[in-house]
């Protein structure tokens, strides 16, 4: 299909919601017509109880009243998330090492899943299958690639390693 | 019960998981109907946003049944199907009294610059989301919507994000009759807010991408014009030349951090992390938009730092606007829209697959494989 001139006004639901005053160059507060200023200090009545650890921002004073209560930090990865949030979220001493706890976590999730009798099916949680039916050769290019990248990479290790041993070897 | 479940960077697998419980009077328990794999769910599967934690349950996009309420839930019942908003919000907070439902105070302990999302990571509230058999849906007074009598499923469950983000996308544009609008980004929401530019009065609509059967589908679904970008030698001036040298009013940032287009954007913001993601559309976006323009974000980046030419917004005298979408301030209008065969959000949906095979339907939808547009998963 080519791109073709339309009459929008044959287009079902033309300007049906154009507002001239919806101009973003105007405080956009002030269009929602929020002259009244809330009340900033509001809480809902209720508040969460909190049983679980939950990290906070530093960036407010208390734990929002309702929260989220997944995957409580533990362990090495925990470590760093709560280190990190001693800083604010204006900071890069937060935000890497959340990342860094993440990866640190994967590593984590796979010992967990073998400590509990499980060997993570890598292919099925990439969802390799999807790749060999629809993207076959670029998938098997790709896994191709990479299978020659990491045995040429050993080889070069072992050969490296090889020599160094044979270098400290004693000479009779 | 079955639930997604995230093992680390491009890895997810389906694994049975406790049942979510009420935590707070106004929770609900929801058993889910039907959710989707949402574009920015990609960040998180890729690992690019920060605190993702391994044994989480993505999902924001998700319609459900009501099948336990706790004692101060007065606006929901056991057995009514709702529409769950992706943002948790409390009602009464100082930003969802002005309608910044998006931008809830009182869900959001681990992060202030970002509001509570269902299934999006720590940083934006440690909820688990609705890739699961069944989920807690806090605020249950607040967020969700009753599904009208007769609306489709596949309908409802696009009505939680793709439809309200595309819709508020060029909303926050400030569209005036005849402009000339761009897109960047044809996947879901980009098509949604081309479609939803003819309703603001936009005079012209164009969308960019760089994958044919997405630009094919665009042109069909959105009445839009549609250009790959891997057809240009430069996007910016491609733009200028077909807007008579002006640029266009309004540009939509519908792609986010996992743009592609520009080699130093997406080594230093998608392979190494040194950016909040890859800011190649948003940096063409305010090269490409008319001086006094105005460039509307909804693709998502990450909470760090990005590559783009601010000196240029300056110098061009531009708004720039973003958000997540208010939902629930939406919703009424948007319903009225899909009841009366305005939009048609589940003519979006390509693929519907059981949630067992959700590490499938991530690698499908992020390769782009097999014409993928949407996924619904169903429980």
């Amino acid at each position: 299909m080519k791109n073709q001139t339309i009459d929008p006004k044959q287009i079902k639901g033309w300007g049906i919601d154009a507002d001239p005053k919806n101009d973003p160059t105007y405080p956009m507060r002030a269009r929602m017509n929020v002259g009244q200023d809330p009340d900033s200090k509001h809480r809902p009545a209720s508040l969460q109880p909190q049983d679980v650890e939950k990290l906070r921002s530093i960036e407010r004073p208390n734990v929002s009243a309702v929260f989220g209560t997944t995957i409580p930090p533990t362990g090495l990865s925990g470590l760093i998330r709560r280190a990190a949030f001693h800083y604010s979220e204006n900071r890069y001493r937060h935000w890497l090492p959340l990342i860094v706890a993440d990866r640190v976590q994967v590593v984590e999730g796979v010992l967990d899943d073998l400590v509990h009798g499980k060997v993570p099916n890598i292919f099925a949680e990439k969802g390799y299958a999807v790749e060999w039916k629809y993207n076959r050769t670029a998938f098997v290019t790709k896994m191709a690639t990479i299978a020659a990248l990491t045995t040429g990479a050993i080889i070069w290790f072992s050969s490296k390693s090889d020599k160094q041993e044979s270098r400290k070897r004693p000479r009779y | 019960m079955l639930a997604m479940d995230y093992r680390g960077p491009k890895r997810v697998r389906a694994v049975q998981k406790p049942m979510p419980e009420i935590k707070h009077p106004q929770d609900a328990i929801v058993k889910v109907l039907r959710t989707c794999i949402c574009g920015s769910d990609l960040h998180l599967y890729n690992g690019n946003v920060p605190d993702t934690r391994v044994g989480s349950t993505f999902g924001h996009e998700f319609v459900g049944e009501v099948v336990e309420v706790g004692s101060e839930v007065t606006k929901v019942k056991t057995g009514d199907r709702i529409i769950v908003p992706f943002n948790i919000a409390c009602g009464e907070c100082h930003f969802c009294r002005q309608g910044m439902f998006g931008n809830c105070h009182e869900s959001n302990t681990e992060a202030t610059a970002v509001g509570a999302i269902f299934g999006y990571s720590h940083t934006a509230g440690g909820f688990d989301g609705g890739q699961a058999e069944y989920a807690r849906v806090p605020y249950a007074n607040v967020g969700p919507t009753i599904i009208p009598e007769g609306m489709d499923l596949d309908d409802a469950v696009l009505l939680t994000d793709v439809v309200p983000t595309g819709y508020q996308a060029a909303e926050m544009a400030g569209i005036q009759t005849g402009d000339t609008v761009v897109v960047f980004g044809a996947g879901p929401i980009g098509i949604m807010a081309a479609r939803c530019a003819w309703l603001f009065g936009a005079g012209r609509v164009i969308i960019i991408d760089q994958e044919d059967y997405r630009l094919e589908f665009a042109r069909g679904y959105s009445y839009c014009e549609a250009y790959n970008f891997k057809e240009m030698d430069d996007p910016v001036v491609f733009i200028k030349k077909i807007t008579d040298w002006m640029g266009a009013d309004v540009v939509i940032d519908a792609v986010g951090a996992e743009a592609a287009g520009n080699a130093m954007q997406t080594i230093t913001g998608r392979k190494l992390l040194l950016q909040a993601g890859s800011a190649t559309a948003l940096h063409w976006a305010i090269n490409s938009v008319k001086k006094g323009g105005v460039v509307s974000i909804v693709g998502v980046y990450g909470p760090t730092d990005n590559l783009i030419p601010i000196g240029n917004v300056l110098n061009k005298g531009l708004t720039i606007r973003g958000n997540q979408a208010s939902v629930k301030r939406l919703l009424p209008r948007l319903i009225e829209h899909v009841q009366n065969g305005i939009i048609n959000p589940k003519g979006l949906i390509t693929h519907r697959i059981p949630l067992a095979e959700v590490a499938d339907g991530y690698r499908m939808f992020s390769a782009k494989l097999d014409n993928c547009i949407k996924t619904v998963m169903i429980p």
